[in-house]
């Protein structure tokens, strides 16, 4: 044995060591970026779960004509004003009788939510009849309540419901008068200062139409750009400029995109703050660059002999581009745009700067509303102090990541299905 | 929405002329005997028509609603008696605003001057005639367009390749939307800023170790004197970026090494792209989980060990944009190091070097440019992000390098500035513009250098 494999041989058990150090470093940086996704998912689904549902007390409501004001239910004007919170105030006192002192009063009137009182509204516009009848409703509870019966009996103690209310809601429990029902509002209503009012329909909407904006403007403008750079354009100067332009522009931070959109869309052409027609000119400015270059490598990805056919047939250039390439690089380029949207969606910074995180309870009507979106909502809401919001915050992260999964799952859907290997 | 209508009224008369144009080059061609003596498709002379309509017609009404406002505001401020004429720019645009509120009916004419009510009625009288020739010159421009067009429709017209030069135009002008993009950025953040530093010295704000934007609204107001110096800022984006990058290099970068060189083709299939799914969660969200799961998290630990740490510690907004980051590094770096050729580490193997040391001592130097240039493109995203920061960090200016306590980024501070009311005549506001100049600037520096980089180095193995 010479004197270099002994060498070797002795350092070998270090060396095998170090090579285990190496792989388990390896495996656990995986298993590290693993973890973050799980943690990651688990705590907004665990947090997020409960908005769906929300809590209702039942109560005899009585239809007091006297209470209302109302004494023709055919005058739409009188049921429209009527107070409605009477009525529910009155059923709580009929409830629970023994309070009497005016700040338990105070208390107890609070354990239905401030809203409770529109949806009587509505059905009593739907139903004249009503008046005057007694009726047993389920009625809207105030969000400390709803957090209260929600929480595990351990933790009921640092929920933020007032002490003297704890009683009358473990009654109610007690008699089966709580209810835990589906939380359809969350999907229907726009924003409110009221959690368990609140709901993200508005948002979506808004998201919706600034998607539309966006989609409308970015793919053909995308589209058109990689075709005349991997088709048409010279090899020049002003070609180069161009390429250095969009990579430079896809790695530019988002924000820089909102001081744009502030400084020329709002205030040098006038156009008005917080609409959806703003946020998708900003957005589509950010994704065209994700656009052009997957559209450039799906139309790179056409063979050429596809080109020398169409061209030998005595097609003109922009023929066998229209006629040829464009069909073929278009799973590619939509793939590439639904990606490109999918990032848009979740933007929320260049949204902020243009005005979209004002306060908007109405559901926007078209691309020239004002309104708020998706990612921007969900900021306004995290930043809210009442701890119902947390619940409801990680909720619209899960429509949005619903949103967003659905998309990826298109493009790779439409991948694996359109995509042809030449 | 006017100018909506008028566009897709100009999308029907567009697919009239089509039609006609269409019609047209049959008729001409029935006497010659048939479409095929024609220079070009039917097609293409039903184009042409509908181009000559569209097209002038855009034209008109993109450069009339650049200038109908401007005209308006200029002979509507000429007209007024003197009584009322605006002496300062501030008066101007009050006035105005006043003006336009009582035309827009927001505000009640009886509550204003009886010339301001005057004139808000003349400006709704401008803007309807405005409106109205508006409307009859598109029309006529389109209508006019396509008859012309559909005139020249002749056999001998070569109209396809009239057609083709007008789409080429049009591909190219889109190309040269990127350019305007930039041109874009760098002219809206360099105006503002260069008011800003009419205001401030560019010394002081480069270089002042005090950052306290608030602007006195009375000269004797405590604590509110206005200092630009953005050196806090720029100490807390680097800290917070460093250490993003101190849990996304090794993290993303070992990762990718073990995805691409150990793991069995089967783990690397599902691993990869659950890995991925971190590069697509919007930041919103990671916002949401270091400023109410992280940040928490590390408080409780840090008390636990008797340490202070802040509610808002750069820590939390730090590692969370690490885990941001990873997916980043991790697929750049993957990239690179399946380009190295496979013989160079075949010959490494062969000469008795055990995995990993092929992997130190070949691999990873071969692929090093690459990875560098992916490094930087992390450390520009990282500098850029905003949301994270803007919900898990703080808001007060601190020069410190405690990863412990509350520091501000220059994002957070745009976002601090810019959100809410705005008056683009104070520092404040400008300031915003200064900091996303800095950011522009640096971001772009980086982006260069490691696309260089890249470049550079995927050239030596192809």
């Amino acid at each position: 044995m010479s004197k270099t494999t002994e060498q070797v041989r002795k350092s070998l058990k270090t060396r095998y060591r170090s090579e285990k150090r190496f792989r388990a470093f390896g495996i656990s940086a995986v298993a590290f970026g693993l973890l973050a996704v799980v943690v990651l998912f688990t705590d907004i689904i665990s947090k997020g779960s409960s908005a769906f549902v929300e809590t209702y007390i039942q109560l005899d409501i009585y239809w007091d004509p006297a209470e209302l004001g109302i004494d023709d239910p055919s005058d739409a004007e009188q049921v429209n004003y009527a107070d409605y919170d009477a009525l529910i105030k009155a059923a709580l006192r009929e409830r629970f009788p023994e309070v009497e002192d005016r700040q338990e009063r105070r208390a107890l009137y609070q354990l239905a939510s401030s809203g409770a009182g529109f949806l009587l509204r509505d059905q009593l516009e739907d139903n004249p009849d009503l008046l005057g009848t007694i009726q047993t409703l389920w009625i809207l509870a105030d969000d400390d309540v709803d957090m209260f019966v929600k929480a595990d009996v351990e933790d009921r103690q640092n929920t933020r419901l007032p002490e003297v209310a704890r009683p009358w809601v473990e009654a109610l429990e007690r008699d089966g008068h709580t209810d835990i029902k589906w939380n359809a509002s969350f999907f229907a209503k726009g924003d409110s200062r009221e959690p368990e009012q609140a709901g993200v329909w508005a948002a979506v909407t808004g998201s919706f139409f600034t998607m539309l904006v966006t989609l409308a403007l970015a793919f053909p403008i995308g589209v058109a750009a990689a075709v005349y750079l991997e088709e048409f354009a010279p090899k020049n100067r002003y070609t180069d400029f161009i390429e250095v332009n969009i990579n430079n522009l896809a790695a530019v931070p988002s924000i820089i995109f909102g001081l744009l959109g502030l400084a020329i869309f709002i205030n040098l052409f006038g156009l008005p703050r917080s609409v959806p027609l703003v946020g998708g000119l900003v957005l589509t400015l950010m994704t065209l660059p994700t656009i052009i270059i997957s559209a450039r490598a799906a139309i790179k990805s056409v063979p050429p002999s596809i080109r020398e056919a169409a061209l030998g047939m005595g097609a003109s250039r922009m023929q066998m581009v229209m006629h040829h390439v464009l069909p073929l690089a278009m799973p590619g380029m939509l793939t590439g745009a639904i990606i490109g949207m999918a990032q848009a969606l979740g933007e929320t910074a260049p949204l902020l700067m243009i005005g979209m995180v004002a306060f908007i309870v109405d559901i926007p009507g078209g691309p020239l509303d004002a309104s708020t979106v998706l990612p921007v909502q969900i900021y306004l809401w995290a930043d809210s102090p009442e701890a119902s919001f947390v619940a409801l915050t990680s909720a619209a992260i899960m429509v949005l990541l619903a949103f967003l999964i659905s998309m990826n799952t298109l493009a790779v859907l439409l991948r694996k299905r359109l995509e042809r290997r030449w | 929405m006017q100018a909506g209508n008028l566009v897709l009224l100009l999308i029907a008369l567009g697919a009239v002329f089509y039609f006609f144009g269409w019609r047209r080059s049959y008729a001409l061609s029935a006497p010659l005997g048939g479409v095929r003596h024609l220079h070009s498709l039917p097609g293409y002379y039903a184009s042409l028509a509908a181009i000559w309509c569209v097209l002038p017609a855009l034209a008109l009404l993109a450069f009339w609603l650049m200038m109908d406002d401007a005209v308006i505001r200029t002979n509507l401020m000429a007209s007024l008696p003197s009584s009322i004429q605006p002496q300062s720019e501030v008066d101007y645009n009050l006035l105005l605003n006043q003006i336009r509120n009582v035309a827009g009916g927001a505000l009640n004419p009886a509550f204003v001057p009886a010339e301001v009510a005057a004139a808000a009625e003349q400006l709704n009288a401008m803007q309807a005639k405005n409106q109205l020739m508006l409307n009859i010159a598109f029309i006529s421009i389109a209508v006019l367009g396509g008859v012309w067009g559909w005139s020249r429709v002749r056999p001998r017209l070569r109209a396809r390749q009239q057609v083709e030069s007008v789409m080429k135009w049009l591909l190219m002008a889109s190309a040269t939307v990127a350019i305007l993009t930039t041109l874009g950025i760098v002219l809206s953040v360099l105006f503002e800023s260069i008011r800003f530093f009419q205001k401030v010295s560019p010394v002081e704000f480069l270089f002042g170790l005090q950052w306290s934007p608030q602007i006195a609204l009375r000269p004797d107001q405590v604590g509110a004197t206005g200092a630009f110096g953005a050196v806090p800022l720029f100490a807390g984006t680097l800290l917070i970026s460093f250490i993003a990058m101190c849990v996304a290099v090794p993290v993303g970068l070992m990762s990718a090494i073990y995805l691409a060189e150990y793991a069995h083709r089967n783990v690397r299939a599902w691993a990869k792209p659950i890995l991925e799914i971190l590069a697509g969660v919007p930041t919103v969200v990671y916002g949401f989980f270091a400023a109410l799961t992280v940040a928490p998290a590390i408080r409780g630990f840090g008390e636990s060990m008797g340490l202070t740490v802040a509610s808002e510690s750069a820590l939390a907004a730090g590692l969370v944009m690490g885990i941001m980051i990873i997916p980043f590094i991790s697929s750049l770096a993957d990239d690179v190091i399946t380009a190295v050729p496979r013989a160079m580490r075949d010959g490494s193997l062969a000469l008795g070097a055990t995995h990993s040391e092929t992997i130190k001592r070949v691999v990873i130097p071969a692929a090093l440019p690459g990875i560098m240039g992916g490094i930087l493109l992390a450390v520009s995203r990282a500098i850029g992000e905003t949301m994270i920061v803007v919900m898990a960090a703080g808001l007060a200016a601190n020069l410190t390098a405690n990863p412990l306590e509350a520091v501000t980024t220059i994002t957070v501070q745009i976002v601090t500035l810019l959100v809410g009311d705005q008056e683009f005549d104070s520092a404040k506001t400008l300031a915003a513009f200064a900091l996303g100049l800095m950011l522009f600037v640096v971001t772009l520096a980086l982006n260069i250098v490691a696309l260089h980089i890249v470049r550079k180095y995927r050239e030596q193995y192809e």
